[in-house]
């Protein structure tokens, strides 16, 4: 990629009245000598959807893992509802991760337990549900994401690609959180049950009232699931503003991107 | 010149510092992990079905190890002793021999390959398709719901294995003595509880505790730093049953010196 970024293009992230639900701040991450994140600012508004695009190994899923806290940051702040979660003890730390949902990309659900108790997994964790209790609850968010409940039965390893995304968006969303994350939820999909999948995830964000951030590089799911969007590069956000107006944002970075043009201000180095 | 002294010397070096690395890392991990043994919530469930796992899906392979060495022992002792017309040892050997050393090394060589294996290949394959990251967003500690009711399980089940070991190597060899050297059947058992005593078995079964927490230990520990799909899993694999048993070896000698040594 060029190594030159226009700093003029850089904008930051709207500022809202409302204290944001999730808000990054000078976010940095280093593995040896290759420095990941650069000063991420970002955030989101209570009930809002985000989708953080940029290109392969740009970042996006160390961010979220940041947030998570699968991965320490080296400097910068994380603020959920106003509330640094960095400086937390851990015992904040556990009880806000109860507030929070993730799909991952390949779906991580358990291979060594069936469908229902992946499901369930957070509650029965919890102990918020007995296992009895727990069935018919998976059976209920099952139908949420368009399975039948006998899917509950089943073993992951049993499930096709799109069955899976279903199960692990159902598992996501099982606890209610009121923040869920979405790690390229379309990947590996074809584009009719990617749509299914972002229509889901759309239909389920808004039933919860929850706020939603996704990563992806699929541009037509981005569009679909995204209130607003970021676009990282070079370890930073360089854009962000409405996911409507990807393709045509008047940042050549991001246009280039979002249009899948390859010759740009972006470039891939290939050897020759 | 200098350059070429000082490289081996350097490579030696490296390897020092990532083997105290290493040694370092399995002591807190096992450090952590004993301490969510200690802290609710406990996953009774999991610890019941890693015993299981290890105590009864482990006898038949422990139970035949057993029996042969127990045979094997009776036949070598024989053809040694009768030069020295001591044939009547043997009976004591046989019984000694498994109880203090055969048994629980055998049986937790086993068992490290079998669950050791086992324990890596399946924690390595959760780290590497981000199981291990997806029990954290749910509320979980992978230490206290992977690591723990493991080498909990295994601490417990390895002395049960050690007692079916030891019975069934103690068999081994008095069939062989009954039926193919001509021992009379009760004078040989006579002679096995005469020489039997309390300190040998509980040295055996302290010994299968400690071996049963290694092999748990290595298993998790490279499942858990496992790296970089399946080839990544394979080398967990191949390090926890390599490292579990070159650690019961080596545990074995300082525990018998512990015991034994005058």
């Amino acid at each position: 990629m060029s190594e030159a970024l226009p700093l003029a293009e850089m904008v930051a992230p709207p500022q809202t009245a409302v204290t944001p639900k999730l808000r990054l701040r000078g976010l940095r991450k280093a593995f040896g000598a290759k420095q990941v994140l650069d000063g991420v600012d970002a955030e989101v508004a209570p009930g809002s959807s985000l989708v953080i695009l940029g290109g392969s190994g740009s970042g996006k899923s160390v961010t979220i893992k940041c947030v998570l806290g699968l991965i320490e940051p080296d400097e910068g702040t994380i603020e959920i509802d106003g509330r640094d979660v960095l400086a937390m003890g851990r015992r904040e730390r556990e009880a806000l991760s109860d507030r929070i949902g993730m799909l991952f990309q390949n779906g991580a659900l358990f291979d060594s337990m069936p469908v229902w108790e992946n499901v369930c997994f957070k509650l029965l964790a919890q102990k918020r549900i007995d296992r009895r209790r727990a069935r018919d609850k998976a059976a209920e968010v099952l139908a949420q994401v368009g399975l039948a409940a006998s899917v509950g039965d089943l073993s992951p390893a049993e499930l096709s690609g799109g069955m899976q995304k279903r199960v692990a968006l159902a598992r996501a969303i099982a606890a209610e959180p009121d923040i869920i994350f979405f790690d390229e939820p379309t990947t590996g999909l074809d584009p009719i049950m990617g749509a299914v999948i972002d229509g889901l995830i759309v239909d389920c964000v808004k039933r919860l009232g929850a706020t939603a951030v996704s990563i992806t590089h699929d541009m037509a799911s981005a569009r679909r699931i995204g209130d607003t969007a970021a676009f990282l590069y070079g370890g930073k956000v360089v854009w962000s503003g409405q996911a409507g107006s990807l393709g045509h944002s008047g940042n050549a970075m991001v246009d280039q991107f979002a249009n899948g043009e390859r010759d740009g201000p972006i470039r891939m180095e290939l050897r020759k | 010149m200098a350059a070429i002294l000082l490289d081996p010397l350097a490579s030696i070096g490296r390897a020092t510092l990532g083997a105290c690395r290493r040694i370092g890392d399995v002591a807190l991990f096992a450090l952590e992990a004993v301490s969510h043994l200690l802290r609710p919530p406990f996953h009774g469930r999991l610890f019941w079905a890693a015993f299981v796992e290890i105590a009864w899906f482990s006898l038949p392979v422990v139970a035949l190890t057993a029996v042969f060495t127990g045979m094997v022992l009776a036949l070598q002792s024989y053809t040694g002793f009768a030069r020295f017309n001591a044939q009547s040892a043997i009976a004591s050997v046989v019984v000694i021999s498994i109880t203090r050393e055969l048994g629980p090394v055998l049986a937790s060589l086993m068992v490290a390959g079998r669950i050791g294996a086992s324990f890596a290949a399946e924690i390595g394959t959760m780290r590497v398709t981000d199981q291990i990251d997806a029990l954290t967003t749910l509320s979980t500690n992978p230490m206290k719901y992977l690591v723990a009711p493991r080498l909990l399980a295994a601490t417990l089940a390895m002395p049960l294995l050690v007692v079916v070991a030891d019975i069934l190597g103690v068999m081994g060899g008095w069939l062989i003595a009954t039926f193919k050297l001509g021992f009379v059947s009760a004078a040989y058992l006579e002679s096995t509880f005469d020489f039997l005593e309390a300190d040998d078995v509980i040295s055996g079964l302290v010994k299968a505790a400690v071996f049963g927490f290694v092999i748990a230990l290595m298993g998790t520990w490279c499942g858990y730093r496992s790296r970089g799909g399946a080839q990544g899993v394979g080398a967990a694999t191949t390090a926890a049953v390599v490292s579990s048993s070159i650690l019961i070896l080596a545990l074995d000698y300082v525990l018998t010196e512990a015991f034994f040594a005058q």
